[in-house]
């Protein structure tokens, strides 16, 4: 019996449970509704959260345990011989041992007969079949794959069967309970805030499942390449993932990625912060009603636009208008019309990330700039004070520990942002100062360490982790830090 | 302020002369200020405008693909020449299509079938793709074969850029993809009627394709919206759940505290890492196949998590207490309180958030390249576990082509993916301003 179906004949029992309970509820009651301690409904949850949870986590615990349970049997019932060779032999048979048993399924009485008595047919049989096997099978296989087939339909049956139990039992029981004094209320109730506690876990776990991914898979990288090779080389030069090669061949040098990513993040917010401040501060004490309900709107467009857009911006438009307007330049100047900019540089990446990251400043500091207490402003204004006087001698300094927040919160993005140098920045490795060469980040090299071809052995495909740990920890640093500053700030206020 | 005027002597008759206390300075400076924020904002607007008016100009001719309408004669000389169809069906689909289809158009436009360097032009302007059309009406009815039938094909993609005047003709003949006599035949073609421009279907229907006129985003559409579909089932309930935990029952204490602290941190946490985490867990882990639309949505939902639960927060916090003191007030329990009264007072700021939220998955790239949806992939996956490709990761492989035609297609697939942005939020906005209450 599929999983689905299994599933459609639970959701079926817990239905009925729930008609049924509620029913009985009624009948209970006798008319007389305030006789009973719960509503109806509560009394039909109650056998429905019965019926439905205990089978779900026995066929929760089956999924998950029969196939250990038969993978270990089948491997148990090796020859000798072969449970003599390396684990990874051992994996491979079983591999192989599992497309048979696929293949198995698909064939007649007879083309069985014909296969078990000459095992060298096998291959060709199952290629017909569209199983294609490495090699021929050993006659052994063909009789674990046999086993293993009726293991898989048995554990299936059983399955089947003790779930379909599971949920009846549990209906039963629960539908016996009912009584007029059965708090049917509270425990629907309390199953509920289980259930509330258990969603809101996921946060948690979220973040074990990135801290524990990526470290272990980082440790694995730093068991092949030194930590401090990684944490203080100048050389970018991993080479290219050979099969199989688990000896570092190449160089992992974190600094010139870690140049790169700050370098062009800190162009981004040399655009960013001005405009975004600026922007801010016009929105939040000069503009009028009208107009900051026409341009707030329309600044936080940008933070709704993909990066990805962004990425290809940079690429199409900005980066090719940057070279030809350099070469032009260098021609009115020196007579020689060569490009001094390239189309993917430092400059092009930071610029368009400058541009996104407008939004995020801007609508950050207008929060902060608006928080700061009215009769600041007005006694400012009271003494003479221009209203620009105002918003340089007073609101700043006072909205300067929120603002300096907002700042570090927008520099945790920008070096996070990856679309836009994937597409802007270029992917040379490499440590200098001219922003018009293209440079390189981290996200860059995550990515690029990781499409194509994966083999989690390699140090070229671990060393994404490393660098994806350690993008998390600069972010996760940035972060905590802003938010404490902001909220330090706030309560200054309040 | 630095200079503060003293008030003029008593008993003067002349009018005192105004000192200068700086004013016209400080007023400057103030013109100055505002004229910085003015020009801020602009500069903001000014590149809003750029970005968009950029994609739109170079994409909004991707809406639209040059055809030809030719009678094509299916020769059984060229495609079964010694009529064994009916005993190798193989043979039907291995003839040689792309020949019928050339001697077909080399008729229309008059060129000799022993003119080698003609046929060769002729066949540069029709696209490819013709293979796969030819082949599947033959295969789908085999009668055809020997009549003549009037097909629509496409053009090649040079052409078509050509046709849409994409290409600078006054550049010598040599240096470009469309040779002279070519655009001669497609005036020829076009003002017989033949060759004109149709609204470009194949763009939101089609797979991945290496021919830019045959490549749309209909396999990308399929996959982002499988994924979606996870992420709203995923992210919804889990997000809500978590929200009425945190801001109606959580005690104060250092679980809670622990949670908060990692909501907020996730929300910070830069997408890539999202993508390191779905590859460690879902698919080294837990064995997912990748490239599917089931791991990207699992990881899209970790990611759209924390903006959601932020939202609903907010949704819930702004239902006043008196709601809450009322219904407690009358007997209901704390749970009734919340899910009879709170949360349908709370869902329209609920699912703005929640849209807010999904458009912004919907855009986002990085995570899915590093779980392998960077593939090719030229048939629509018919389950969440089939290899798919997402619109945003389309819209990145197709920046990486170097064929001018390439460029067209992506700004159409950017245009795309900005009017379901645009969209999602007029959706969400519309949401707020009819069912929000002021409290």
């Amino acid at each position: 019996m599929s999983i689905s179906l299994l599933l459609l004949i639970i959701a079926v029992i817990g239905v009925a449970g729930y008609l049924f309970g509620s029913w009985r509820a009624n009948a209970l009651a006798g008319g007389k509704l305030s006789s009973l301690h719960s509503r109806p409904g509560y009394y039909g949850s109650f056998v429905a959260i019965w019926s439905v949870l205990p089978a779900l986590v026995v066929m929760l615990v089956w999924i998950i345990a029969s196939p250990i349970y038969i993978s270990s049997t089948v491997r148990g019932g090796f020859p000798e011989e072969v449970k003599a060779t390396s684990q990874a032999e051992q994996n491979l048979a079983y591999n192989m041992i599992g497309a048979i048993s696929r293949g198995l399924n698909t064939l007649s009485a007879e083309e069985r007969e014909a296969m078990f008595a000459d095992s060298a047919t096998a291959r060709t049989v199952l290629a017909a079949k569209g199983v294609p096997l490495a090699a021929d099978p050993a006659p052994y296989m063909l009789t674990s794959a046999d086993d293993l087939n009726r293991m898989t339909k048995a554990s299936g049956t059983f399955l089947s069967i003790l779930v379909i139990v599971a949920a009846l039992a549990g209906a039963f029981v629960s539908y016996r309970a009912i009584a007029p004094k059965f708090r049917a209320r509270n425990r629907v109730e309390g199953v509920m805030l289980v259930s509330l506690i258990a969603a809101s876990s996921i946060a948690i776990l979220t973040t074990v499942g990135i801290v524990a991914s990526m470290a272990t898979e980082a440790i694995h990288f730093f068991n092949m390449v030194p930590a401090w090779e990684f944490f203080f080389g100048t050389t970018w030069d991993p080479r290219f993932a050979a099969a199989g090669a688990t000896a570092s061949s190449g160089q992992f040098g974190l600094i010139p990625l870690l140049a790169g990513t700050l370098y062009i993040g800190f162009v981004a917010m040399l655009v960013a912060v001005p405009v975004g401040l600026f922007a801010a501060i016009y929105m939040s004490e000069y503009a009028s009603r009208t107009v900051r309900s026409v341009a707030k709107p329309l600044l936080e467009v940008l933070a709704g636009i993909p990066t990805i857009v962004y990425g290809f911006f940079a690429l199409i438009t900005v980066g090719p208008f940057l070279r030809d307007i350099s070469a032009q330049l260098n021609g009115l100047v020196t007579g020689n019309y060569a490009s001094f900019i390239q189309a993917q540089s430092v400059l092009t990446a930071g610029i368009v990330m400058g541009i996104m990251l407008i939004p995020y400043v801007s609508s950050l500091s207008d929060d902060i700039i608006t928080a700061v207490p009215r009769a600041l402003r007005d006694g400012s204004l009271g003494l003479g004070a221009t209203r620009s006087e105002t918003i340089k001698r007073v609101i700043m300094p006072a909205a300067l520990p929120g603002i300096v927040g907002a700042l570090l919160m927008t520099a945790s993005r920008a070096i996070g942002e990856t679309m836009i140098v994937v597409l802007a920045a270029g992917v040379a490795a490499r440590m200098q100062l001219n922003p018009f060469e293209p440079m390189t980040t981290v996200t860059v090299k995550i990515v690029n360490q990781l499409t194509g071809d994966l083999e989690f052995t390699s140090p070229q495909t671990l060393v994404a982790f490393a660098l994806g740990i350690t993008l998390f920890v600069i972010t996760l640093c940035l972060n905590i830090y802003a938010l404490y500053i902001v909220r330090k700030y706030r309560e200054q206020y309040e | 302020m630095s200079q503060v005027s003293t008030s003029p002597a008593l008993g003067i008759a002349t009018k005192p002369e105004r000192r200068d206390i700086g004013l016209r300075r400080r007023y400057a400076a103030e013109r100055r200020f505002r004229l910085y924020g003015m020009a801020a904002i602009a500069f903001g607007l000014l590149f809003l405008f750029l970005l968009l008016f950029s994609v739109v100009s170079k994409g909004y001719t991707a809406f639209q693909q040059t055809m030809i309408t030719i009678p094509i004669e299916f020769s059984e000389q060229i495609i079964d020449k010694n009529n064994e169809r009916a005993t190798n069906p193989q043979k039907l689909v291995t003839a040689n299509y792309p020949v019928v289809a050339r001697n077909a158009l080399a008729k229309v436009l008059g060129v000799s079938e022993d003119d080698r360097a003609g046929l060769k032009a002729v066949n540069g302007m029709i696209s490819d793709s013709v293979r796969v059309q030819l082949r599947n009406l033959v295969t789908a009815d085999p009668s055809i074969i020997g009549t003549t039938q009037t097909v629509t094909v496409l053009a090649h993609g040079d052409l078509d850029s050509a046709f849409k005047g994409q290409i600078d003709l006054t550049v010598p003949e040599t240096n470009r993809k469309v040779s002279d006599k070519q655009v001669g035949w497609m005036n020829q073609l076009a003002e017989s009627g033949a060759l004109s421009k149709h609204f470009n279907t194949g763009l939101f229907t089609n797979g991945a394709s290496s021919r830019p006129e045959a490549a749309g985003v209909g396999v990308a559409l399929i996959g982002s919206l499988y994924m979606m579909l996870i992420v709203l089932v995923l992210s919804l309930p889990i997000g809500v759940a978590a929200s009425i935990y945190l801001e109606e029952f959580a005690p104060k204490n250092r679980f809670t505290d622990l949670i908060e602290v990692n909501i907020n941190n996730l929300a910070a946490v830069p997408s890539i890492v999202y993508g390191l985490l779905g590859l460690a867990v879902f698919i080294n882990f837990a064995g997912f196949p990748r490239s599917a639309a089931l791991v990207g949505g699992l990881v899209l939902t970790l990611m759209t998590l924390p903006t959601i639960i932020i939202a609903t927060r907010a949704a819930l916090k702004a239902v006043p207490p008196s709601i809450r003191a009322a219904a407690l007030g009358l007997g209901a329990s704390r749970m009734q309180t919340v899910f009879h009264h709170v949360l349908p007072l709370a869902m329209p700021g609920i699912l703005t958030g929640t849209i807010i939220g999904l458009a912004h998955a919907l855009g986002e790239t990085a995570p899915l390249l590093l779980i392998g949806m960077v593939a090719f992939v030229a048939d629509v996956p018919a389950t969440p576990m089939d290899p798919a490709t997402a619109l945003p990761v389309q819209i990145y492989m197709w920046a990486n082509e170097a064929e001018r035609a390439f460029v067209e297609r992506t700004s159409g697939a950017i245009i795309v993916l900005l009017i379901f942005l645009i969209l999602m939020n007029v959706g969400a906005i519309l949401l707020r301003r009819r069912f929000e209450r002021r409290w």
